[in-house]
């Protein structure tokens, strides 16, 4: 199956990126409290929900922690998980994506790096998504997550994201992915109702990073 | 451009080739073609080339992807993902390169060398000291400590 999906040359929807992906840096006020917060401790298991980056990779397993990576937008899009809803449109069978996907045990993660994934996930995914998350999160672990505000218009561009420094983010432009919503404030603290502390701060290119503690 | 090892001092199994079972072996291999079961070559190299789709776990000493991977990789020495890899599955090694471009999707987890540390011969006039052996830092948490 996952050889099926791989092929080179897909949906529309994971297309190749520009040319040149020119890097931009900047810096990241969300990275810089999640690193507050973790400051001192060892051999953390981190995951990255975002595209392979080698810069992550790199970055975090040379300080010695665990690394775990898992394209879930791109595992979205993914045909074996396409169905019909009730209308003859094409719909995302959650409970399949559920069960192949974030396979982890309880309690496994320090740090989880969202990025602006729930963004572009389609609707019906989102939540029990971020669910699941919160279930194999240590007590204490430590999530970022981006959300795009209103001023980003349908035709955001869509981002990898990788690690720069203690406060520093590199954003490459990825492929080109559509923002499937704008959540509100409320909305956010809804979705990690089941996370015991949530900060927000303000970014330039119109996304709040929200940082959440299990 | 990079293009994939493959030579004559090198076993080499061909894209139409399809290999269901154990795999194990005492020389470098190149695999181009499909394997499923379980590939062990202990001390030597692995290169999956870009028409190598491999539904195994493979151990190696060095093991390098261009094609297709579904199982766990425990590369001794090291462990290479070239921008065109599809690696579903764990890795283990010492050191790691993934090109931009590859995809993957599991574990990483970095393992230290588990050769001692070679004590430095002492020499033979009794007045001279011995050096000290070089021990490596670890950096706690993501902030180095200042």
């Amino acid at each position: 199956m996952a050889f099926g999906f791989f092929k080179r040359g897909g949906s529309a929807q994971t297309a190749e990126p520009p040319a040149g992906g020119a890097k931009i840096v900047r810096r990241s006020s969300g990275l810089a409290e999640l690193n507050k917060l973790i400051s001192g401790r060892e051999e953390m298991t981190v995951l990255d929900l975002g595209p392979t980056s080698p810069p992550n990779i790199r970055y975090l397993t040379e300080r010695g922690h665990s690394f775990y990576n898992e394209d879930v937008l791109l595992s979205s899009f993914d045909p074996a998980y396409t169905i019909k809803d009730d209308k003859g449109n094409p719909a995302v069978n959650v409970e399949k994506f559920l069960a192949e996907n974030l396979r982890h045990k309880s309690e496994q993660f320090d740090v989880v790096l969202a990025w602006d994934v729930p963004d572009y996930l389609p609707e019906p995914i989102v939540k029990p998504l971020v669910d699941k998350l919160a279930a194999s999160m240590r007590p204490g672990g430590v999530l970022l997550a981006f959300f795009h505000t209103r001023d980003a218009g349908p035709d955001a561009p869509y981002y990898r994201y990788h690690l720069a420094g203690t406060d520093s983010l590199e954003l490459q432009r990825g492929p080109q992915f559509r923002l499937q919503r704008v959540f509100n404030n409320r909305h956010i603290e809804n979705l990690f109702r089941e996370f015991a502390n949530i900060k927000f701060f303000l970014a330039r290119d119109n996304v709040r990073e929200v940082l959440v503690v299990r | 451009m990079d293009m994939p090892r493959s030579s004559t001092d090198v076993a080499h199994i061909g894209k139409s080739v399809v290999i269901k079972g154990e795999l194990s072996g005492s020389e470098d291999l190149y695999v181009d073609g499909e394997v499923e079961g379980s590939i062990d070559l202990k001390e030597h190299s692995l290169t999956i080339g870009p028409h190598g789709r491999v539904r195994a776990n493979v151990s190696a000493r060095e093991i390098v992807v261009h094609g297709k991977v579904e199982g766990n990789l425990n590369g001794s020495d090291r462990v290479e993902l070239k921008r065109s890899a599809v690696q579903v599955g764990d890795i283990a090694t010492q050191r790691i390169v993934i090109e931009d471009g590859a995809y993957f999707k599991g574990a990483i987890d970095i393992r230290k060398s588990d050769k001692p540390q070679q004590k430095p011969v002492e020499p033979a006039k009794s007045y001279s000291s011995a050096s000290a052996t070089g021990t490596s830092s670890s950096q706690p948490g993501l902030i180095p400590q200042s």
